[in-house]
């Protein structure tokens, strides 16, 4: 039998084959179905399929993440027919008000997605919950009205790419450089119908928090799902869960799957780690990647500190280190919405939002927000944001003439500071912030 | 393709180019993602891209892509706007992958032509698409490029008019029972462990 790599083997598995090779179209049993606001979307094409009920109330999960709390009326009435359709098909996960967060987060926080699982969600980033060993991957809502009614889904097996990370990251260079590195190199299409698998010494040494990044922004580069093999990280991210009580076995039951030795993979890129510098992805597309050192943005209107890639409490940390005592320069808004209440409440406990509050920042909500454009820092014509979110585009966060810049936490929070965009090792010596002069507004 | 098939796959019509990556925000901006019919989608249809676009197009027209048309967000407003405004089929150098299957699923043809020149075609040219054959013309230059052939899950969709019908049909014929897959029950496939 030829060798299979890890995405491979996970689609084998949830089509209950031996061997899937590149190309073969497989009908695979899905294990978690997320669902946001794309729910009312879904309501119509699910009654239309002639349903009476849900293939598994258990299996499906509903954060509301979008514009909550709502932020219109057409929002509300997309509310509204979310909450009458989890009452009447019984659908005990629906995160609303007083527990919402960004649907990616709720998956892997609460401890929905299990290595070894088929996770199928209504967003493009659903691919986040790839880091935990995870086939993660987004669909729209007339094919999740299908898999509501069903719990199929066909799916094509596609190529992978393999990512060898080198070497070791080194504050304040983090994992948001990294992946924005790949897709400068890869270009917005360059895994476009593949897998993308994440391996090497680098991944080893890689916290969950920033694991979540990398994966979630494999969208960016057109992929499928990316995909990062379970270890001792993975576990114990998952046993903290509170979904974890009581499943110890079943978080082990696939924990082993890794790629064979044989594996064909359609591409190698190797990145040392140790090497790399931050970065940003400039208007406006994410692969449009420079060093940050090399860009020149003197007038930053917003610092945008959110959405599912880098908004986890740990993101939040970074931030607030490099902002205590410090304010936020005067002409530039710092908007933060963290990813998760239970990231806020975590937040509150050690006084994070006191530190980045008064440093000049604005909490919301938790909630995709400003990072489609959405609500909640929405941005003028000509404005300029420095955003940790994962998109670009024109017209992405508000007018078709504002822009926006990607970066990691670090460079967002020093560009805060200095009101422009910034490198954030001028911050830090020897991978360590430095200690600073408090600075008034 | 052996048997008939019930959807349309000729078409000719005045063609819009569109350059490489035109992303889903630019197809239908974040603002108007509340809006969920067609045809309030398509009052807005790559208004990202060109604000006027909306007025400009009409139903018949057909929109010939560069390379990842609809890359970003697994938005189905996008193919939905396409619907509304009468877009009988969408020629690209490339897809991105959901929005693909997004189309297919909604049933909007869609064909992927890798090799189709940078310039093959200009706003308001005639273009023709033959979806069996796989063949787009440029009619006004006299130009031609292949496409890839519809896969047969794709075909199987749009064939029933989307895939609605096709689980429709599939829930159908569970509960009377008829076309069981051999082997286990139905119901039997719902269990995971």
């Amino acid at each position: 039998m030829a060798g299979m790599t890890l995405p491979q083997k996970l689609l084998a598995l949830k089509s209950g084959q031996k061997q899937v090779s590149v190309g073969e179209v497989v009908d695979c049993k899905v294990d978690v179905a997320m669902a946001h606001e794309a729910l009312a979307q879904l309501v119509k094409p699910f009654k239309e399929m002639g349903a009476t009920k849900v293939w598994d109330p258990n299996r499906i999960v509903v954060p509301i993440d979008h514009w909550i709390p709502a932020s219109s009326e057409s929002s509300a009435k997309m509310h509204a027919s979310i909450r009458k359709f989890c009452e009447e098909y019984k659908l005990p996960h629906l995160y609303d008000i007083g527990r919402q967060g960004i649907c990616h987060q709720i998956l892997a926080e609460e401890g929905f997605c299990l290595p070894g699982d088929l996770v199928v969600g209504t967003d493009s980033h659903t691919n986040m919950a790839g880091a935990l060993g995870c086939f993660a991957s987004g669909i729209g809502p007339t094919e999740m009205a299908a898999v509501f009614a069903t719990g199929e889904l066909w799916m094509r097996v596609p190529p992978t790419i393999k990512v060898e990370l080198q070497g070791e990251l080194t504050e304040p260079v983090a994992s948001k450089d990294v992946v924005l590195s790949l897709i400068g190199q890869m270009g917005d299409d360059g895994a476009r119908y593949q897998a993308v698998e994440f391996g090497g010494p680098a991944i080893d040494a890689l916290p969950m928090y920033q694991r979540l990044t990398l994966t979630n922004m494999t969208t960016e580069m057109g992929a499928k799902a990316g995909v990062i093999a379970c270890d001792d990280e993975t576990l114990d991210y998952l046993d903290a869960t509170p979904m974890a009580s009581g499943r110890r076995k079943e978080i082990r039951t696939h924990a082993g799957l890794r790629s064979d030795k044989d594996a064909k993979y359609a591409k190698t890129f190797t990145l040392d780690c140790s090497k790399l510098e931050p970065v940003v992805a400039c208007p406006q597309s994410p692969e449009n990647v420079k060093r940050v050192k090399d860009v020149k943005v003197e007038k930053v209107d917003q610092v945008f500190i959110g959405s599912c890639t880098n908004a986890r409490y740990e993101d939040l940390e970074t931030v607030a280190a490099i902002l205590k005592g410090n304010h936020v320069k005067r002409g530039t808004r710092l908007v933060v919405f963290p990813a998760s209440t239970s990231i806020y409440l975590r937040a509150l406990d050690s006084g994070i939002i006191k530190t980045i509050t008064e440093a000049g920042g604005i909490f919301n909500p938790s909630s995709c927000g400003a990072c489609f454009g959405g609500m909640g820092g929405v941005l003028a014509e000509k404005e300029v944001c420095v955003s940790t979110s994962n998109r670009n585009y024109k017209g992405r966060m508000g007018h078709p003439e504002s822009m926006s810049y990607l970066v990691s936490p670090a460079t967002a929070a020093v560009t805060a500071l200095e009101g422009k965009l910034t490198d954030p090792r001028e911050y830090y010596s020897e991978g360590e912030l430095r200690p600073r002069k408090a600075v008034a507004a | 393709m052996s048997q008939a098939l019930h959807f349309k796959t000729q078409f000719n019509g005045r063609a819009w180019a569109l350059p490489d990556s035109v992303d889903t925000d630019m197809i239908t901006p974040g603002k108007y993602l509340t809006i969920i019919d067609p045809k309030g989608l398509s009052e807005h249809i790559l208004e990202g891209w060109r604000t006027d676009f909306p007025k400009q197009v009409k139903a018949g027209d057909i929109l010939v892509a560069g390379d990842n048309l609809g890359c970003g967000s697994s938005r189905e407003h996008a193919p939905l706007s396409m619907l509304g405004a009468g877009i009988p089929v969408v020629i690209a150098r490339s897809f991105a992958r959901i929005f693909y299957r997004n189309a297919i699923n909604v049933g909007l043809p869609v064909m992927e032509c890798p090799d189709m020149p940078k310039d093959f075609v200009k706003d308001g040219e005639t273009v023709s698409v033959d979806l069996e054959k796989g063949i787009v013309r440029n009619e006004t230059r006299k130009l031609e490029t292949k496409g890839i052939p519809l896969s047969a899950k794709a075909i199987e969709i749009l064939d029933a008019g989307g895939l609605v019908n096709i689980v429709r049909k599939k829930l159908h014929a569970r509960t009377t029972g008829a076309h069981k897959a051999p082997g286990a029950p139905p119901e039997a496939d719902f269990k995971q462990d």
